[in-house]
C-alpha cells in the first residue's frame, strides 16, 4: 500500500509548484508510470482520488500514461524479450531497461492562474 | 485573466515538470549514502518476504564473521521490536524502526534512526526492511547494495511473480537450504527464474541453521567491504544537498 505514500509525495510537490506559479487551483496532472515501477496504476488512481480532497489537487484530474518496460543489451542493443534470461546471448552483457520503464514521474501540471 | 475575451476567468498554464515523484526520498537517500561513504560504513538494504530469514541471516552473519567486523542494524517492523532485540542478543547493535501500518522503510526513516546511534563506528550496517516483496523495492535508502532473502519454501516462481523486487537486487540469498531434502523444490528452477528478472544475476545458497554457504556470503561481504575506503571521511565529504531544517547530526562537516 505504498500508493498512498506516493500520492502524498505527489500532492506535496504539486502544492509547491502551484505556490511557485501563484496558482489558485490545479486543473490537471499528467503522471507516467513504468511497467516495472512497482506501482499499480489503478490503485494509484484510487489512492489519488481519495487523498486529493481538501488539497490543491481537489479539482485536478490525473492522467496516467503507462510506459512499457523493454529490455535490451547494454552493448549491442539487441532486444531481449520479456521472460528471457537478462543477459545478451551475443555479448554476454547484462540487459538494460528502456527509459522510464521503472519510474513514476510527474510529467506536467496545468495550473489555474488568475 | 482570460486572454481570449478578458472575462476575468483564470487562465490555464501548463508546466513541464518531468521529475520523479520520489525525488524527495531520493535526495534524502543520497544524503544517507554520502554519510555512509564518508564514514567508511558498508550499508546494505536487506529485503524479503516476512519469514524469509532476514533476521536469521544477520544472526548467522554475526556468528560466521567471528568478530572481524563491528556490526549494526536497524530493523523495520510494523508492530514490534522483536527483531532488534534478537539482533542485540547476537552481538549486533540495533535499533527498531516501528512503522505502524507502513509497509516499507524510506530514506527519511533510516536517516532519523541514525540520530543518537553510533553508526559511524560500524563496519557493516544492515537495514533490515519490513518483510514485503513489493513496496520496499522502490525506495532508495542510501544503501551500497540491495540484498533479497528468498527462502526455498516460497515457491519456484517467486522471482517471476515479483520482478520489481528482484530487478533491483545485487545479491539474492536463497535461504533455508537445509530444508531442501524435505521439499519438492528444484533449486535450478529458482535460479533460472532469477536470471530472467535480475540483469546482474548473483545468488548464494545458504542455511543459517547448518552454516551452508556462509563462507561464500562472508566472502561477498569482504569483497564489498574492500570497496569502501575508510578514512577518506570528512575531507572529501561534499554534500549534494542543503540542510534547510537545520537538523542535528552527530557528524562534522
Amino acid at each position: 500500500m505504498h500508493e498512498y505514500s506516493l500520492v502524498q509525495s505527489l500532492v506535496t510537490r504539486v502544492e509547491s509548484l502551484a505556490q511557485a506559479g501563484k496558482a489558485t487551483a490545479v486543473h490537471r496532472l499528467v503522471v507516467s508510470v513504468g511497467e516495472l515501477a512497482g506501482l499499480d496504476p489503478e490503485l494509484f488512481q484510487t489512492a489519488y482520488d481519495t487523498f486529493r480532497a481538501g488539497t490543491i489537487c481537489e479539482g485536478a484530474a490525473m492522467e496516467i500514461r503507462r510506459v512499457p518496460a523493454r529490455w535490451g543489451c547494454g552493448g549491442c542493443g539487441r532486444e531481449i524479450a520479456k521472460g528471457e534470461v537478462l543477459t545478451c546471448p551475443d555479448c554476454g552483457l547484462p540487459a538494460r531497461l528502456s527509459a522510464g520503464g521503472d519510474e513514476v514521474m510527474l510529467e506536467t501540471v496545468e495550473l489555474e492562474v488568475p | 485573466m482570460c486572454t481570449t475575451c478578458g472575462c476575468g476567468d483564470t487562465s490555464l498554464v501548463p508546466v513541464d515538470v518531468h521529475e520523479k515523484i520520489l525525488a524527495g526520498n531520493d535526495r534524502v537517500a543520497r544524503h544517507n549514502r554520502e554519510h555512509f561513504a564518508a564514514a567508511g560504513v558498508l550499508a546494505l538494504n536487506v529485503m524479503g518476504s516476512p519469514g524469509s530469514g532476514k533476521t536469521a541471516l544477520l544472526e548467522a552473519t554475526s556468528r560466521a564473521s567471528g568478530g572481524r567486523w563491528r556490526l549494526g542494524a536497524v530493523s523495520g517492523d510494523l508492530a514490534t521490536d522483536n527483531d532488534a532485540r534478537r539482533l542485540e542478543k547476537a552481538g549486533i547493535s540495533s535499533r527498531a524502526i516501528t512503522t505502524g501500518q507502513g509497509c516499507h522503510l524510506d530514506a527519511e526513516l533510516v536517516h532519523d534512526a541514525l540520530h543518537g546511534f553510533a553508526w559511524k563506528d560500524l563496519d557493516l550496517f544492515f537495514i533490515e526492511n519490513v518483510g514485503n516483496l513489493v513496496c520496499p523495492a522502490i525506495y532508495d535508502l542510501g544503501q551500497a547494495a540491495n540484498l533479497v532473502t528468498l527462502s526455498v519454501t516460497e515457491g519456484e516462481d517467486k522471482p517471476q511473480k515479483y520482478p520489481v523486487m528482484f530487478k533491483g537486487a545485487d545479491l539474492v540469498l536463497l535461504t533455508k537450504c537445509d530444508l531442501l531434502p524435505h521439499l519438492d523444490v528444484e533449486v535450478s528452477k529458482i535460479l533460472d527464474g532469477l536470471k530472467r528478472v535480475m540483469p546482474r544475476f548473483e545468488a548464494i545458497q545458504i542455511s543459517a541453521k547448518t552454516g551452508q554457504g556462509l563462507d561464500a556470503w562472508i566472502g561477498w561481504l569482504e569483497a564489498r567491504r574492500a570497496k569502501v575506503a575508510r578514512g577518506t571521511g570528512a575531507a572529501v565529504h561534499a554534500h549534494s544537498h542543503e540542510h534547510p531544517q537545520g537538523h542535528e547530526h552527530e557528524h562534522e562537516h
